[in-house]
């Protein structure tokens, strides 16, 4: 799983404070036009390997961070086959943070710097993680209506133009599919159960609502930089193109299981796109900058896992090595 | 902090880590291994991805665990990255020898029509004879 679009005020940040070879950007953008990866060692312009560093950096922090919500879980999942298929997803999504970092590294930025600045709060990562599981339902919603947000991201992305990238996401989306499934069967179970199960799941979409149209980004303002990474295939989708595609694809879903968003504003139009009440953008910026729910007990756990678990790196950590990039 | 919804969680003594954390320091992560992987006997191993890993045998492990959870996979190779010598992707252009290569694929030589050819000049002066 994934938070979706961007984060807003870094893109905007001091366009083009590199200077770019020009004759290099030229090459580098006839390669992107005819639909050739980038590989890590290649040329790249500043703001390329930049704005992906952070894009994946983001996006493993994400994978992380969000088996902290659903791994609560574990313990307490309503039977063993449901147990043994949430070990087998947080374990994926560990794994999938660990192929996003060292597609990260390959672009020039160490895991051990990345894992530290996740810890200081300078990373971010997806807003929806910062709110709690509370019930069973919770991990329901997670795992379908979130999971299923973060496929239509990251199948877009996977068409990207950087290599390491498109095939860590290849593999990733692979096995998001049985996440998702398994997430869909969960909902179901719930909304076609007992009244007070019904009522629980109604419940958890209500307060995921608003997480959930945040989790794509806010709406895309027209920008050179904006234009520049869609041309790079750094950005392969706008925000709204992608809440839209997601929004026309669930919620019927949800509806026919007799489950209500709580938004009566909440439509499609007949061009396709879809409108509802103003979800408070406000809120997501908060959220995203460390003032959400449940920030400060997710850090607190990723740091408690460094601190404590420092002993076994030491003891393993061995004098010799030496420091490359990844190949690929 | 408000309380855990996790009893584990609850449990843990998530303050006193923040007391005691020390940055992580460079290479505490190691270093990283490539890892080939091999789906079924008697195919190749095909490269997955990288572990990070303090030495080979972990690199294994570690292997395991992310590229030998899912797909079916009866065997595995890992190298310290550093130990690959790998060309220049900047100097591609040295594989560029001739544009076409058809003398060298099967597709480039085409008998038949000589064969079919030579025949229907046989039979032609074979009925010119009689």
């Amino acid at each position: 799983m994934y938070g979706g679009g961007y984060i807003p005020g870094q893109e905007n940040e001091k366009p083009d404070q590199f200077q770019d070879d020009p004759v290099k950007l030229k090459e580098f953008e006839a390669r992107i036009e005819r639909g050739e990866k980038i590989e890590p060692h290649d040329w790249m312009p500043q703001g390329y390997r930049k704005q992906l560093i952070r894009m994946i950096e983001q996006h493993a922090h994400s994978e992380i961070i969000g088996a902290l919500p659903e791994g609560t879980w574990i313990t307490r999942a309503p039977g063993f086959r449901r147990k043994m298929a949430l070990i087998a997803k947080v374990q994926d999504e560990v794994g999938h943070g660990q192929l996003l970092y060292n597609a990260a590294e390959t672009l020039g930025k160490s895991r051990e710097e990345m894992m530290a600045d996740l810890l200081s709060g300078k990373s971010k990562y997806s807003n929806v993680f910062n709110y709690p599981a509370k019930t069973w339902a919770d991990v329901a919603v997670i795992g379908f209506l979130i999971d299923a947000a973060a496929i239509v991201n990251q199948v877009a992305n996977s068409k990207g133009s950087y290599g390491p990238y498109c095939r860590a996401l290849e593999r990733i989306c692979y096995e998001e599919s049985f996440h998702l499934k398994q997430g869909h069967d969960a909902f179901v179970a719930l909304a076609t159960g007992t009244k007070k199960q019904r009522a629980m799941l109604q419940d958890a979409v209500n307060r995921w609502y608003r997480p959930i149209i945040h989790f794509f980004g806010p709406p895309d303002v027209a920008s050179v930089h904006t234009e520049k990474l869609m041309r790079w295939k750094v950005k392969m989708m706008s925000n709204d193109a992608m809440r839209n595609q997601y929004l026309s694809s669930y919620v019927p879903k949800v509806r026919e299981l007799g489950i209500e968003f709580p938004d009566p504003k909440l439509r499609k139009n007949a061009d396709g796109t879809w409108s509802f009440s103003d979800p408070d953008w406000g809120e997501f910026k908060r959220v995203i900058n460390g003032d959400g729910p449940c920030n400060k007990e997710r850090l607190a756990v990723r740091k408690w896992v460094e601190t404590e678990h420092q002993w076994i790196r030491e003891a393993l950590f061995n004098p010799n090595a030496k420091y490359t990039l990844p190949l690929s | 902090m408000e309380k855990s919804l996790d009893p584990r969680i609850a449990r843990l003594d998530i303050q006193r880590s923040d007391e005691h954390s020390t940055p992580i320091g460079k290479h505490e992560y190691w270093e990283t291994y490539e890892v080939f992987v091999q789906s079924r006997r008697g195919k190749q191993h095909i490269h997955a991805g990288t572990v990070h890993a303090p030495d080979a045998e972990m690199a294994l492990v570690f292997a395991k665990e992310q590229f030998g959870r899912r797909q079916h996979c009866v065997n595995m190779w890992v190298v310290a990255t550093t130990d690959i010598f790998a060309f220049q992707y900047a100097d591609s252009d040295m594989f560029d020898t001739v544009p076409e290569k058809l003398h060298r694929e099967p597709g480039g030589y085409k008998v038949r029509d000589k064969i079919e050819a030579y025949r229907k000049k046989i039979s032609q002066e074979k009925a010119d004879k009689s």
